[in-house]
């Protein structure tokens, strides 16, 4: 029998039918749905006449577009109000389970499926959202689709899909303190560039993310779009199932064990080929920041930024009003964003937590810690951290994307610079002129606490 | 969908690179819930000011250039999964992107609401971002069916991939929908066997 990867071997269980020199068919078990993307699906699909095949397979949530302060009174925009009533509307009138604005399971959607226990291994799952891809980390083939997807699936609970090509990304070795696994992804990228994986589905392999929590699995596998792969994937194991185990909508008793059984062979063959593959020492990797205005231009905070006569990249650095040559710290810096699916699970607050305990956010500083569902957010109050970070000056937000792409009011002024622990440095990402500085929650945290870029590495025991 | 067979348009040189989609519509545009009207908000913070007042140095500003062709610097359309970068690059009335690289989604997305994305060769694409600077009048000429575009006038040609399937779908205006509803049944067996 031919040696398979994991990605081969998910794909080809969902492998409805072929076209003869076309893509595939493949079937999707889940589909998350929210505000933005799915509106125009439901209008399609309402003028031809077309029913929603299986509604029981969709979950929506309100996310993109939802305020993250006083989120029990009504939007106060009348074009977000809209979209939100829209998705409610929609959702009922299809039979669509929608945890709406305020509803104790609310959140962003790559961050509430996978602690509802939706998100399981061998699955396949499609959302109009490019982070998709954080759902890889349980060992599920998980990507970013466009609305007329959407439709696709509503109509047909299948894509046709030509499959990518397999890609695999090791890093093997030891971590340095205060590298998070932001920083990992980060490095990766910054090495391999932002369209290295277009056309590939990526698995990360390694005692680095073997060893890694689901919360770290997640945060790797979302940004694999930032690298132009479709999806990235990192094998089930014991600390999978361990998370998987009691969730809301996990198997239960003997099914669980059968469902392991079965999660347990997915795993790569041994000797199974894949299209590219890249390895990394673990050792070489440092705390990260970025300095441009793609995820790929980035360095090793310790770093200055590199010589590059392109044109574009010129165009970048004009942008951020940085310099070739020029080092980081130092900058000062007057936002900082804690949240986003990259970063807005339990452990990326306690990360910030632990740091921030005993010491006071810098007067400059404007900081929005915005947790990633509302079951994180009651989590940061039962384990104390809200005190912590009150207690130091900062401010906890309700749930949301929030300032990450800067949909709701969380918009960084022209100009300023915004230390952030999202996934996207675009010019305007987060506000029209602002200028976004990628980092993980701890780099975030100190920044905030200094009011300015410090090297993390000297701070740390 | 709109057929399409073949296009002979002057272009617009958009030379930059990774041209992402917060660049093609940004987020605060993104509320409407149809699809109509985004092409107002195209490239909205290069082709206008913070202030509202238009940027005459972007190209889509600069009346020497039109037509329906885009032609953009490599790895274009990566970043978000919007098709509303899509509906916004057809409803200001291009027709199809040229680059010499696209983000799997984005060409995805053009795909299903039949705008060509043509991906050709960097020499090419380099040669053909200076044609057209240097004299913006020039036509290309795209032609489907034979996969193929070329500046006539100049003699340069080139031919392009396509997957089967979907230049079928382009060339009938079809979409996947109606192709996936007509595997009902097949669908509903595959269900079955699958539980």
């Amino acid at each position: 029998m031919s040696k398979k990867t994991l990605f081969d071997k998910v794909w080809d269980a969902h492998v409805v039918d072929a076209i003869k020199d076309g893509p595939q068919i493949l079937y999707i078990d889940k589909h998350l749905i929210h505000e933005v993307t799915s509106p125009q699906a439901f209008n399609e699909l309402e003028a031809r006449g077309i029913p929603v095949f299986r509604p029981n397979q969709i979950l929506a949530t309100a996310d993109h577009n939802t305020p993250t302060l006083n989120q029990d009174q009504p939007v106060k925009d009348d074009l977000s109000r809209q979209q939100l009533e829209q998705l409610s509307i929609n959702c009922k009138k299809n039979n669509i389970t929608l945890y709406e604005l305020g509803h104790q399971y609310n959140g962003i959607v790559h961050v509430m499926a996978p602690e509802l226990g939706v998100t399981q291994p061998g699955m396949t799952m499609v959302c109009g959202d490019s982070h998709t891809s954080t759902h890889g980390a349980f060992g599920t083939i998980a990507f970013g689709i466009g609305t007329s997807q959407v439709a696709q699936v509503f109509a047909s609970q299948c894509l046709l899909l030509t499959k990518p090509k397999s890609l695999r990304v090791s890093v093997n070795g030891k971590l340095k303190n205060g590298v998070l696994p932001k920083d990992v992804i980060l490095y990766i990228i910054s090495k391999l560039g932002t369209n290295s994986g277009t056309g590939y589905f990526c698995e990360y392999a390694g005692n680095v993310f073997s060893e890694m929590s689901m919360e770290g699995r997640m945060t790797v596998c979302n940004m694999s779009i930032e690298m132009g792969a479709r999806g990235g994937m990192i094998a089930p194991d014991q600390t999978t199932y361990d998370y998987i185990k009691g969730r809301k909508f996990a198997p239960k008793g003997a099914d669980f064990d059968k469902k392991v059984a079965y999660w347990e062979t997915l795993a790569t063959d041994e000797g199974a080929k894949f299209d590219m593959e890249y390895s990394f020492n673990a050792e070489d990797i440092e705390p990260m920041i970025t300095y441009g205005t793609n995820p790929g231009m980035g360095i090793k905070i310790s770093e200055t930024i590199p010589l590059d006569e392109n044109p574009s990249f010129k165009k970048s650095l004009a942008y951020m009003n940085f310099e070739a040559g020029e080092s980081l710290i130092n900058k000062p810096i007057n936002f900082v964003f804690i949240g986003s699916c990259t970063n807005s699970r339990i452990e990326d607050f306690r990360v910030a937590a632990h740091f921030i305990k005993g010491k006071k956010k810098a007067d400059n500083v404007t900081a929005w810690l915005v947790p990633g569902s509302k079951q994180v957010e009651a989590q940061i109050i039962e384990e104390g951290l809200k005190t912590v970070f009150e207690d130091a000056g900062f401010e906890l937000r309700q749930p949301g994307c929030s300032a990450c792409l800067a949909m709701n009011d969380d918009k960084i002024p022209q100009g300023e610079y915004c230390v952030s622990t999202s996934n996207r440095n675009f010019e305007g990402r987060q506000g029209q002129g602002s200028r976004t500085i990628l980092a993980s929650p701890l780099v975030a945290a100190a920044t905030a606490v200094e009011g300015k870029i410090i090297d993390i590495t000297k701070h740390l025991n | 969908m709109e057929k399409f067979t073949t296009l002979k348009s002057r272009a617009i040189p958009l030379n930059i690179e990774n041209v992402d989609t917060d660049q093609i519509i940004p987020a605060r545009f993104l509320k409407a819930t149809d699809r109509k009207g985004f092409g107002d908000n195209v490239f909205r913070d290069w082709r206008y000011h913070k202030d509202g007042t238009i940027n005459t140095d972007f190209v889509l500003n600069d009346t020497n250039y039109s037509g329906s062709i885009l032609v953009a610097g490599d790895n274009f359309g990566c970043g978000s999964s919007r098709e509303h970068a899509a509906w916004a690059i057809t409803d200001y009335g291009f027709k199809v992107v040229v680059s010499s690289f696209f983000a799997d989604i984005f060409k995805g997305n053009a795909l299903n609401n039949g705008l060509l994305p043509i991906q050709v060769s960097a020499s090419f694409l380099s040669d053909l971002l200076a044609q057209i600077e240097s004299n913006p009048q020039i036509e290309l000429t795209v032609n489907l069916e034979d996969q193929t575009i070329s500046v006539e006038e100049l003699g340069v040609s080139e031919t392009f991939e396509i997957d089967v399937y979907k230049k079928t779908c382009l060339i009938n205006g079809y979409d996947d929908i109606d192709y996936l509803l007509s595997k009902k049944a097949e669908i509903e067996a595959f269900e079955k066997q699958s539980v």
